[in-house]
């Protein structure tokens, strides 16, 4: 019973509360009240919208350029401003401009009203498309390596394994040391490579994002590992040796006994590797504090950012929420899936 | 054909040994060298060799920055009391969900499955506002009821006792545990409670185990949760200990990698004695999909 009261204090109020929270516009350490503000953190989170620019114009009616030759367009900021005409666009900022057509003078632009809230969910995305499938991959890989009759595997298994009970932060500021300009990488593949311009990897919006997926593949790998081999070992060894009687190859082997009895570890690590990619934080928080640019945010990275850093509660549980809401629809695509393999 | 095969089993493995050992040995060997030798050296094999002057500088250096001994004494508290406090808590919530029948016990169930599949990640934030508006009673010759738990090791401990992962992984292995056993007792008139405790428990090595090492290690190695709570240097755990490095950022490699090392070996060590129950723990949560 204390279990079900701490559960219910630690993890099932905190989610209520967060939710509620996420409908206001609390301040962690302020002395008034918060306030219920509807769906407004909602709407400044999600809202997007396009409008279009014209041409400031001469007297003679050509176009205005600037030194470099491209057209001049209307201020932004007199729309987006408290007060402007276009109420749709006030409080936005622009995230890109497109579709300029230089013989009307007219140029279109993208607004949101948190940009960066869009770029850490593109972000956490993509980092979970990329790490998932080579993660899982990997992981399988590492388990028949270790799972084959191998001299010392129990030590590789081992070796394989220690960067998973290591710390992540500790982890990250060693990787931070290995990506750093004079750092590990860069001058071992001077050493080789004397033509070799050192890339500042965590620095360059180019790299980061993969500078960090590489890493976070390297320190979870082993967990998997160990996933995929507890499958491997509920295979009775009667179904192998009944297709080696038939004279099987070991791909046939492979593809007709193993896979199809790793269906249900392979469930269970599509989601774990997800709902975890979708998590990524620490990492981010050490190595790039989600720069540059925005270009290695997460939506947890935005959580903490607006939650903590800015102290705006509300926004950062509606973030929560956001986040939350991925987890759960994750959740259930597990539930149906592993329904469709026991029919 | 075999024989090739063989060897470049071996030889890919022991690639992948070198692969996810390098950093940690990059570490440890650093954490050895001035950081002068420690820039110098990085590129080349040596970077991976205790040459050059070889001394424990370093170490003292840290111990010289930082009250190291009273973080890792900050530490060792929290993750143990909350281990301890976690193991009976969720043993006892695991034994009622597997052995007796009540009403109510469908939702409660239910409740504690959903959170599952809750990472913290999504509870953080609202739980900082929780602990920071929280009245809490203290006691210093009167009683006060100030507002905000933070600053102290309760807020390390208290929202990481309880955890649906422990009752789930109790609850399963109370279950393998014959009926008969408690039935005897039951019949001579033992209590639920002395059921769990002399017999349910004392068989319970196995999941006590995996629970232990499940709640220990990431406590240890907690870090976001004390950054935001912890600003009283006399309670900070040891991981947020790195944030004094940070300010002579880029100047101190060697005192960072000897804290960096520090904070590792009693993890390694302590997965390299009990690696059945790590392996176990891994096993255990996987069954559960």
């Amino acid at each position: 019973m204390p279990a079900l009261a701490l559960i219910v204090g630690f993890i099932v109020l905190p989610v209520t509360v967060g939710l509620g929270l996420a409908f206001t516009n609390a301040q962690l350490l302020s002395p008034t009240a918060p306030a219920f503000t509807g769906l407004s953190n909602f709407s400044t989170l999600l809202g997007v919208a396009t409008t279009t620019l014209n041409a400031e114009k001469n007297p003679d009616g050509t176009f205005v350029k600037d030194e470099n030759g491209e057209i001049v367009y209307e201020n932004l900021r007199d729309r987006t401003r408290e007060g402007s005409k276009y109420p749709n666009l006030v409080g936005k900022s622009e995230v890109k401009r497109f579709g300029e057509d230089k013989a009307e003078g007219t140029i279109k632009i993208l607004l949101a009203g948190d940009p960066s809230f869009w770029r850490s969910l593109t972000n956490t995305i993509f980092f979970a498309l990329v790490v998932v499938p080579i993660q899982g991959g990997f992981a399988l890989l590492l388990a028949l390596l270790v799972n084959s009759k191998l001299k010392g595997r129990n030590f590789f298994r081992t070796i394989y394994f220690i960067p998973t009970v290591t710390s992540m932060v500790v982890i990250s500021m060693l990787w931070r040391f290995i990506y750093q300009n004079d750092g590990l990488l860069n001058k071992s593949i001077s050493n080789v490579d004397s033509e070799y311009q050192p890339i500042d990897w965590l620095s360059n919006p180019k790299t980061a994002m993969y500078a960090i997926i590489f890493m976070s593949i390297w320190q979870a790998v082993g967990y998997h590992m160990i996933i995929w081999l507890g499958g491997l070992q509920t295979i009775p060894a009667e179904l192998y040796e009944a297709v080696r009687m038939d004279g099987a190859s070991a791909w046939h082997e492979f593809r007709y006994v193993t896979l199809p009895g790793l269906r249900h570890t392979f469930i269970f690590i599509l989601i774990t590797i997800t709902i975890a990619a979708l998590g990524l934080f620490i990492q981010v928080s050490i190595l790039t504090n989600g720069g540059p640019l925005d270009a290695t945010t997460t939506l947890v990275h935005q959580a903490f950012t607006k939650g903590y850093g800015r102290q705006q509660i509300g926004y950062g549980s509606a973030i929560s929420f956001v986040f939350f809401a991925l987890v759960l629809i994750i959740s259930l695509i597990q539930r149906v899936l592993t329904r469709k393999l026991e029919d | 054909m075999r024989t090739f095969l063989k060897v470049s089993k071996y030889f890919a493995a022991i690639f992948l040994a070198i692969f996810f050992a390098f950093p940690l040995v990059f570490m440890v060997v650093s954490s050895l060298k001035p950081d002068f030798n420690l820039l110098q050296d990085t590129g080349s094999y040596r970077a991976f060799l205790p040459v050059g002057p070889i001394s424990f500088d370093n170490y003292q250096g840290v111990f010289d920055r930082i009250p190291f001994f009273m973080f890792v004494m900050n530490s060792l508290i929290v993750a143990t009391i909350t281990t301890v406090l976690g193991l009976i808590v969720n043993s006892m919530m695991g034994f009622v969900l597997a052995r007796m029948s009540f009403r109510g016990k469908n939702p409660i169930f239910a409740i504690i499955i959903s959170t599952l599949i809750l990472p913290f990640e999504v509870m953080a934030i609202p739980l900082l506002y929780l602990m920071v508006n929280l009245p809490v009673i203290s006691f210093d010759g009167g009683f006060h009821i100030t507002k905000g738990l933070f600053n102290n090791y309760q807020v390390q401990i208290i929202p990481f006792i309880a955890s649906a992962v422990s009752i789930f992984l109790f609850m399963q292995y109370f279950k393998t545990l014959p009926k008969e056993l408690d039935e005897a007792a039951r019949v001579d008139g033992a209590s639920w409670f002395m059921i769990y405790r002399k017999i349910a428990m004392p068989l319970a090595g196995p999941a006590i185990g995996t629970v232990a090492i499940l709640t220990f290690l990431p406590m240890w190695n907690s870090y976001i949760w004390p950054v935001m709570t912890v600003q009283d240097e006399r309670y900070r755990p040891i991981m947020v200990g790195l944030q004094y490095f940070y300010v002579n950022f880029g100047t101190a490699w060697g005192q960072i990698m000897a804290y960096l090392t520090l904070l590792t070996i009693p993890v390694v060590i302590l997965f390299l004695s009990m690696q059945r129950f790590f392996v176990n723990s891994i096993a255990t949560t996987g069954v559960k999909g």
